[in-house]
């Protein structure tokens, strides 16, 4: 179904990702983003019709750590906003529904998380089911070479190849300044076998973050908007033993719905932290091998939690912007194994 | 009034931890009772798979499911990764395997960890068996872990009434995450200045208001404050409470008075204790100054300098 109003991506921005940014709160790693597609696109915070943010207080270790941030978007007067306690890519979705309904004409989307404070493998824990996991304390890496073990087990792909993604993403990163790992990485000893160190996302703390207009007004402030033609976002059951660890049944549906499989795509940015995730996605999206996977390096090369998907979908935007790219998936994940997943289609007009 | 340097970054220990208290629902009850005597059970989905671990509405269709099966203590490990680096809180802390193991009688698995001697030792297919905790309290940390069995299994399964004396209702599920706080540089440069017994603001080049504490930015302009600005030491009560309840572990009789403190050359209240002044005396407009103690961080409380009140016009926009 094609969405009521046209909504496009006009600016992108994101931070240097970096291992740690003690010298930085939260709020002051974010504002530079804030201004920097403020800028882009000539609007002031007084424009900006819906605000929207993700981030999260476990990483932060503080309730309601985000009403900090909030301080850099010029919350006064008063301003129409919302968080999700998730990725910004949800907090983009909650903005392009907003944009939908007509009530906004604009909106600023941005995300952030600084990991350095603690041990996001830890963290990451407490997201799990209470009754039946937390109390093991898997941490991300462990759940993830489970599925990568599975996917051996299967035949869809062995220890070279998941080298290979990693390598792959690594040197696309060589273009990216923001990145935090490029060129040429060790693949590294076993951090839980068989995901080597190489296997897995750097960790890291950035920021993130967008503005989206609607119809004409996104012509106005960008040459080449990035339209949103779909998005959608599924989940799969939270019990890991009940999924088929080697599919991604979540992210195909969401890509039908968004309406990926209607017409080739040139570009995918896909939200795949570990090596194993990409090669699920690549088949559950039913990528081939002339498609530009992970441009930017993808999450391999830098992985701010709470931003790294909503970066997903600036950076296929950006491509659009620069005529690199006609049409373009984006996916973001969150949750154990690609539990949950978000596909959007965006494609710019003929030049 | 020089642009703030970057301070020497500030860190501390920051750890969050809390004991979750969790009621359970009929099925999972159930479940981790029947763990807690040595039974494993599962629960039959609308599709006619048997779900262990037991859930207690159906995956694919949302519907309530309650009808319990009794099935094996062994199983079939359906995936694996080799934890050679265990971490806090994991079920073992040696190396280890984490398993998904698909017991007897079961069509989905179970995480858990496998107690093998190493990598070489696990394969997906291999048999294991569930060792069991030596105390058991109902919770899924009664399985201790699982071990290698050389049994095929016996694959038989039958229904349970899931009825035991006793029945664990609720689970405590203990999360403790360790952090190493750092402020960030404006509020780094508070807490320095305050070692020297002054309190700063930043002023914001926009607005030019002057917050305190500082946060690095202006929430009215959403720009970042640089420019530093020494305030106080005297202030303005704006408002205040009579605080009539004793705080735990807090050495303060009550009735004392809280008050929000317009500090001179700040737009923006401050909020703290005030003493010195009978608690019924205090008002809007009185001029207070800090009161420090030895070795304090910040000032204990507020006590009134004996100056006249302040006109209600000078402090009005800070109410």
């Amino acid at each position: 179904m094609r969405p009521v109003r046209d909504i496009a991506i006009v600016a992108f921005g994101q931070t240097d990702h970096l291992r740690s940014t003690d010298e930085l709160s939260e709020v002051e790693m974010l504002m530079p983003v804030l201004h920097e597609v403020l800028a882009a696109t000539g609007l002031k915070t007084s424009d900006i019709g819906f605000t929207c943010s993700g981030s999260s207080d476990y990483l932060a270790g503080r309730a309601f750590s985000f009403t900090m941030a909030l301080d850099g978007v010029g919350a006064w007067p008063p301003i129409s906003e919302s968080h999700v306690e998730m990725d910004g890519a949800w907090a983009l979705y909650e903005a392009w529904t907003k944009l939908l309904t007509g009530e906004a004409d604009t909106a600023l989307v941005y995300s952030y998380g600084k990991s350095s404070p603690g041990s996001v493998r830890d963290v990451l824990t407490r997201q799990l089911d209470p009754y039946y996991v937390a109390p093991l304390w898997p941490d991300s890496v462990a759940l993830a070479a489970l599925q990568a073990q599975a996917l051996i087990d299967a035949g869809d792909t062995d220890e070279p190849a998941l080298a290979g993604v990693a390598a792959r993403s690594r040197e696309s990163a060589a273009a990216n300044s923001h990145a935090q790992l490029s060129g040429s990485v060790p693949q590294g000893d076993y951090l839980v076998r068989p995901l080597r160190t190489g296997d897995c996302p750097p960790i890291g703390d950035g920021a993130a973050a967008v503005i989206l207009a609607a119809g004409d007004r996104a012509r106005e402030l960008c040459e080449r908007p990035a339209w949103i033609r779909g998005i959608d976002h599924r989940i799969e059951a939270h019990s890991l033993g009940v999924r088929d660890l080697t599919d991604s049944p979540s992210s195909r549906l969401a890509a039908e719905r968004a309406g990926a499989f209607e017409r080739p795509v040139d570009t995918a940015e896909l939200h795949a932290p570990f090596t194993s995730q990409e090669v699920v996605l690549r088949k559950a999206l039913k990528l081939g091998d002339d498609v530009a996977v992970n441009p930017s390096g993808g999450a391999l090369a830098a992985n701010p939690m709470m931003a790294a998907g909503l970066i997903r979908l600036g950076e296929a935007a950006a491509r659009i912007h620069r005529g690199e790219s006609d049409r373009a998936i984006a996916h973001a994940t969150s949750g154990p194994c690609l539990q949950q997943n978000l596909v959007a289609v965006l494609e710019g007009e003929p030049s | 009034m020089a642009s703030a340097p970057s301070p020497e970054v500030l860190r501390a220990p920051l750890v969050v931890e809390f004991p979750f208290t969790r009621s359970l629902g009929p099925v999972q009850s159930a479940f981790l009772t029947g763990l807690r005597e040595r039974t494993v059970l599962g629960v039959k989905a609308t599709d006619g798979r048997t779900l262990v671990p037991p859930v207690e509405y159906d995956p694919v269709t949302a519907d309530e499911i309650r009808d319990l099966v009794e099935i094996g203590t062994t199983g079939t490990v359906t995936t694996w990764a080799w934890n050679h680096e265990p971490r806090r809180g994991q079920p073992l802390d040696r190396p280890f395997a984490w398993v998904l193991v698909q017991l007897d009688g079961a069509d989905t698995a179970l995480l858990h960890a496998l107690d093998v001697p190493g990598p070489d030792a696990v394969s997906t297919g291999m048999r294991v068996r569930i060792r069991w905790a030596a105390e058991r309290v109902g919770a899924i940390t009664d399985i201790a872990c699982f071990e290698a069995d050389e049994g095929a299994g016996s694959g038989e399964s039958g229904p349970h009434t899931g009825e035991f004396s006793d029945p664990v209702t609720g689970i405590i599920a203990a999360a403790r995450l360790d952090y190493t706080y750092a402020p960030g540089r404006a509020q780094t440069a508070y807490i320095k200045a305050l070692s020297e017994r002054k309190t700063v603001g930043e002023r914001c080049p926009s607005c030019h208001k002057v917050y305190v504490p500082p946060r690095g930015a202006c929430p009215t302009c959403g720009v970042a404050t640089t420019e530093r600005v020494e305030v106080g030491p005297r202030g303005t009560v704006t408002t205040y409470c009579i605080v009539n309840i004793k705080a735990k572990n807090l050495d303060i009789e009550v009735p004392y008075v809280y008050a929000h403190i317009a500090l001179d050359g700040a737009d923006l209240a401050l909020h703290a204790r005030i003493a010195g002044i009978p608690y019924d005396q205090v008002r809007m407009g009185l001029r207070v100054e800090p009161v420090w103690t030895e070795g304090a961080r910040f000032p204990d409380h507020y006590r009134p300098t004996g100056e006249p009140d302040a006109d209600y016009d000078t402090y009005k926009e800070l109410v």
